[in-house]
């Protein structure tokens, strides 16, 4: 198996796949660095900002920390998406395309 | 309502009952499981017959501690805002398990993921080096576990200490034994289900007295305790202490053994995605709910009857069971937990024995030539082992405060194993020299800091001053990791390693021969 990549096209197209998914990956992971250190600094750095009122007894900071929690699990799910429709598929083309080079 | 009498630390008929009732189904479910459970796939990951829906569950349940429970509950009714901070650092550690390594932990490991990183390199240095920052992790969590356990039991249910500790570990050895990780992962199942039917209960009842009106319930906590329970206070008072957190948190849950191990469970890397998703979802529910809990429990109960019954405030999910549903529901909760410490006892029980028989003693002592009959014969009597020192260890540790030995679980998780894990899927020039480094630099950096902290070095030594003036030492142990795993696979080249990595991405990428 290991050998049929070594085929040009199967290389190029394996190579591109590979680049594709870091690229989502290291995408989705830098965002939620982001969100979350993000938080953490206001956290750290700024405290008053989260004390902001909205309503008469509420505070910013609960629904952002509450939103952090939901944008973490609406990243997995958009990388589910990609992954399950996107990628599979792309992993089900390079795998067919390299059995009809070898059969 | 700051009156109120709690039957909290008096045996409990009905928290009894409970539990014996959740000890007997999942025993039922083990019998079941060992008829199936003969072959090494079967003892360590259920046959790869879990579907992504139920490994989702069984993630959840191995994830929600009581400690997560049972503490952050405690420390939102104690100090507000502040407790969201864990809920939030306990979370985020798992899209980065989706993004990074879900797919080829999947796709290249069998059974531990020091598969995935011996799977190009030297296998015995590897997998001594994995398998001690592995045990490691194992270990102090479960001493935090059983040490918490003893506690708590003798507060919910009035039982001595030390009965608690021998029958935690008597059911966690018989569920391991003799039903291997599908029994293992059902008890998480059921477990999961009941804390979080459990928890969802609880929060409507609290609701039910602010006419389902959150921002009722926060009203009330700001008119009682003033506004400064709704913004963030002084739980973060050094920042870099505060990103440190953060980063053990986050990565050391990308580098637990007992969660890695989950995915080898699953058929493909299909199901092993979807099951992180709805993983996620129900931790993050869960999070949301012990938020609410936390709340409702410093206006129902009042902040001072909850530190009266733990100074921790360990007690006050159990406290505001108790004030909403009366003491039914109070056993029903209680009953839950200690399941709960059960299920996760089982979970890291699970992953040790596996790391004893499959890396140290087939691949390392037998060099991979061991029949798998013997392979299993070495998991039971390890199950056995790791099941008595565990029990020794909730012993010997009795009355401790062991609360920073999950943070040194979680910092040892972030700094030895999730490293090299990392680097030996993602670079090519990973040398066996460079993830032995990185495993041995993150485990002593991790341990000698914490060590050398405040949390060890002033409260449980009492010096004077820390050597060391953070609690968490991931922020300088996890990059120096990194650096020795580069520094040691530059200056000791491996050129086997390297030859093997398009085999690895072809693996990796493609699923192509995976189990």
């Amino acid at each position: 198996m290991p050998t049929s990549t070594a085929d040009p096209t199967h290389s190029r197209l394996f190579s591109q796949l590979v680049r594709k998914r870091w690229g989502v990956s290291l995408t989705l992971t830098a965002f939620m660095l982001a969100v979350y250190y993000g938080f953490i600094a206001v956290l750290a750095f700024r405290p008053d900002l989260f004390a902001t009122r909205i309503g008469e007894h509420m505070t910013v900071g609960i629904p952002i920390g509450l939103g952090v929690i939901v944008v973490s699990w609406l990243a997995t799910g958009i990388y589910v998406r990609w992954a399950n429709d996107d990628y599979d598929t792309a992993v089900d083309n390079i795998k067919h395309a390299m059995r009809e080079n070898r059969g | 309502m700051n009156t109120f009498a709690t039957t909290i630390g008096q045996p409990n008929a009905t928290s009894i009952i409970f539990f014996f009732f959740f000890i007997a189904g999942t025993l039922a479910i083990t019998y079941f499981a060992a008829k199936k459970s003969r072959g090494a796939s079967q003892f360590y990951a259920a046959g790869r017959s879990v579907t992504g829906w139920q490994n989702g569950l069984a993630l959840a349940g191995d994830y929600m501690s009581a400690a997560s429970f049972l503490g952050i509950a405690g420390l939102v009714s104690l100090k507000g805002y502040d407790g969201l901070i864990y809920s939030i650092g306990f979370l985020v550690g798992w899209p980065v398990i989706m993004f990074l390594i879900a797919e080829p932990l999947r796709n290249l490991g069998k059974y531990t993921f020091a598969d995935v990183v011996a799977y190009r390199l030297s296998q015995k240095p590897i997998r001594i080096a994995a398998s001690v920052g592995s045990l490691l992790t194992v270990c102090f969590y479960l001493i935090a576990q059983m040490v918490g356990s003893g506690a708590l039991i003798k507060m919910m249910f009035g039982l001595p200490y030390e009965t608690a500790i021998i029958l935690v570990g008597a059911v966690m050895i018989a569920y391991v034994l003799f039903g291997g990780m599908l029994a293992t992962t059902w008890v998480q199942i059921i477990k999961a289900v009941l804390l979080l039917a459990g928890a969802t209960v609880m929060v409507g009842m609290a609701l039910s007295k602010f006419g389902f009106n959150v921002v009722g319930l926060f009203n009330a906590a700001a008119a009682t305790y003033g506004e400064k329970v709704l913004n963030p206070g002084g739980l973060v008072a050094n920042p870099l202490d505060a990103v440190s957190l953060g980063i053990a948190l986050m990565f050391g849950t990308a580098g637990l053994p007992h969660i890695l191990m989950r995915f080898y469970t699953v058929p493909d890397a299909k199901a092993a995605r979807k099951s992180v998703f709805y993983a996620t979802g129900l931790i993050g529910y869960f999070y949301v709910l012990t938020f609410i809990i936390g709340f409702a429990a410093m206006v129902l109960v009042g902040r001072d009857v909850v530190a009266k019954v733990d100074a921790g405030g360990n007690m006050a999910a159990l406290l505001l069971a108790e004030v909403t549903g009366g003491t039914v529901f109070l056993g029903f909760i209680a009953a839950v937990a200690f399941a709960t410490i059960l299920a996760v006892v089982a979970g890291l029980t699970l992953a040790g024995a596996t790391t004893l028989s499959h890396d140290l003693y087939a691949n390392v002592w037998r060099s991979g030539n061991s029949s798998e009959e013997d392979e299993m014969k070495v998991a039971k009597r390890a199950t056995l082992g790791l099941g008595v020192v565990a029990m020794l260890l909730g012993l010997a540790f009795k009355g401790q405060n062991v609360a920073f030995m999950v943070g040194l679980a979680f910092a040892i998780a972030a700094s030895a194993n999730f490293p090299a894990l990392l680097l030996s899927i993602l670079w090519k020039g990973t040398s066996t020299f460079g993830a032995t480094a990185a495993i041995v630099t993150g485990t002593v950096t991790a341990a000698g800091l914490i060590l050398l902290s405040p949390t060890v070095w002033v409260d449980i030594f009492g010096n004077p001053a820390a050597i060391f003036p953070w609690k968490n030492p991931a922020l300088i142990s996890m990059p120096a990791a990194f650096a020795a795993g580069w520094l040691g696979s530059v200056l000791v080249p491996d050129a086997k390693a390297r030859s093997l990595y398009e085999a690895q991405q072809i693996r990796n990428y493609l699923g192509v021969g995976a189990e």
